[in-house]
């Protein structure tokens, strides 16, 4: 499948060729085999595709969020540029105005449609009203405010049988 | 009787499914430190231990293997190059019967994959579903109503599935259509690779294709979506071939003949023309030029042939040229048993 296309990134013959079309814009990439290399496109796992896009030309940098750090893990918006990925879960918070422009085109859509985790969010949304009943109880316990704390604790002990004879479906 | 679509199931060797999960609270593995993704490796490797499509299986710490152990658990599509380069905190565990495998701080925290022979989305997504389910009562996916499961990088967020099926597809490169059909998939947000992914070349005709964006679509879509592709390369492969046959059926028979002559008299074969040898008769199986019985033994010896799996079986440290000679004692003593070629139409002529 020879192609005497040069590289977008230096002159050399290109040897990789990546062409997205979404919402019927064409992105394509002419590569050579170390720059693909640089970039990662030969990475059978997922390239810096975020990085590429930005070289390329669309730009999803703007002054607003500028210098955009990560509180969770310390992971600064020119790590993402520099690396194409992300630091942690919670990344996804803090750099979504970087975001969407890119994912936008990536994707199909910007929205999730698929497969949810009902167990594990059930699951974290008992964890979180226990941890609040909880808290409502030492307080009553410092305030002694016994009846109430009484109160707290039958009701955690409620949310927590009913988990145990009812587990998330 | 030369027949070219009675095969259609062959043309697909093998499906596979795989999904990328985070756990909350921890750093990417990439970012992590090491210390960090020994954590995570303590919380998920007994959690995917002990599910029961494991019994029995195989759990370890990628560190603990040798470089040749890593190759041939990726000759075999098990692990990523990406695995085998994470120092420290990675792990593997593998079914007993290899068709799942999950891959612990490779690019994500976990890289859940369930791969079978054939054409078989239905029944891979059905496991692969299943067994997601289960993990997800012990661990606490990454995930955002907007943007789904949370991944590593931005180009595997939403669902974070990759199904691909591995396609063998002789006939269009000989009748050198495969730009084309490259070209043309691309354009529906579908990608395709060689037979060890991005950046390995398609030795044996044998393609990898598969989804290409993973937010916007549900599972299923995506999956009708490819399998509706799959077909259609599935059809112009068969119209490929039978064209070939009516057309020039003697260029086609000359190419399975001199592949049969090689692989029972050669003695330095290296991996890649096995390849292209082993991807012609096994052409010649679907045209039943050879008896359908030998298709197993077609297929594993792919794998077989592979340089790693090659080093594996001559025990010792072997050069690239001794690994040739190996490989063709190997590939001589297979092809011994299988009888002559019947090309009906050919001899014929």
């Amino acid at each position: 499948m020879g192609n005497p296309l040069k590289c977008d990134l230096c002159d050399k013959p290109a040897t990789v060729h990546l062409t997205q079309i979404v919402n019927n814009q064409i992105h394509k990439l002419d590569l050579c085999e170390s720059c693909a290399a640089a970039k990662g496109v030969t990475d059978p796992n997922g390239f810096s595709l975020a990085d590429l896009l930005v070289k390329g030309g669309d730009t999803v940098e703007s002054p607003e969020v500028g210098g955009i750090v990560c509180e969770h893990c310390g992971f600064t918006q020119k790590d993402f540029k520099r690396l194409g990925r992300l630091g942690c879960p919670a990344c996804y918070d803090r750099f979504m105005p970087l975001l969407e422009p890119v994912l936008a085109n990536m994707h199909k859509g910007v929205s999730h449609l698929g497969k949810v985790p009902a167990k594990a969010l059930q699951r974290r949304s008992l964890q979180d009203r226990i941890s609040g009943l909880e808290t409502k109880l030492q307080e009553a316990v410092v305030a002694e405010n016994y009846e109430d704390a009484a109160k707290f604790r039958d009701e955690i002990k409620l949310v927590r049988d009913g988990a145990e004879a009812e587990p998330a479906t | 009787m030369i027949e070219s679509s009675g095969q259609r199931g062959a043309v697909v060797l093998m499906t596979r499914v795989r999904f990328a999960r985070n756990i909350v609270k921890h750093p990417f593995p990439g970012w992590a430190k090491e210390s960090q993704r020994r954590e995570i490796l303590a919380e998920c490797l007994p959690a995917v231990a002990k599910l029961p499509q494991m019994k029995k299986g195989f759990s370890l710490e990628t560190d603990t293997l040798s470089d040749l152990e890593k190759q041939i658990l990726h000759e075999r599509h098990l692990i990523s190059r990406e695995l085998m380069a994470v120092k420290g905190g990675s792990g593997i565990v593998i079914s007993r019967d290899q068709s799942f495998v999950v891959m612990i701080n490779e690019e994500d925290h976990l890289r859940i994959q369930v791969l079978r022979g054939g054409f078989n989305f239905r029944r891979v997504w059905n496991t692969i579903n299943a067994i997601d389910s289960s993990l997800e009562e012990d661990l606490d996916y990454a995930y955002m109503p907007k943007l789904g499961y949370l991944t590593a990088c931005p180009t595997n967020v939403g669902t974070a599935m990759r199904a691909s099926a591995m396609m063998h597809l002789p006939a269009l490169v000989v009748a050198n259509q495969m730009e084309r059909v490259v070209r043309a998939v691309n354009q529906l947000g579908i990608a395709v690779r060689g037979l060890f992914g991005e950046g390995s070349d398609a030795s044996g005709s044998i393609f990898q294709i598969s989804n290409q964006t993973t937010l916007g679509e549900s599972e299923e879509e995506i999956i009708k979506r490819l399998t509706s592709v799959l077909n259609t390369i599935i059809e112009q492969e068969i119209n490929a071939r039978e064209k070939i046959l009516e057309t020039e059926p003697n260029r086609i028979f000359d190419k399975i003949g001199r592949a049969y002559g090689i692989l029972q008299n050669g003695h330095l074969i290296s991996s890649g023309e096995s390849m292209n040898l082993l991807s012609l008769v096994r052409l010649g199986v679907d045209f039943q030029v050879f008896p359908e019985e030998i298709r197993p033994a077609v297929d594993r010896l792919i794998i077989d042939c592979q340089p790693g799996h090659i080093q594996y079986r001559a025990g010792k440290s072997i050069d690239s040229e001794e690994r040739d000679s190996f490989r063709s004692t190997l590939l001589r003593s297979e092809f011994e048993k299988v009888a002559k070629p019947s090309f009906s139409i050919g001899d014929a002529q």
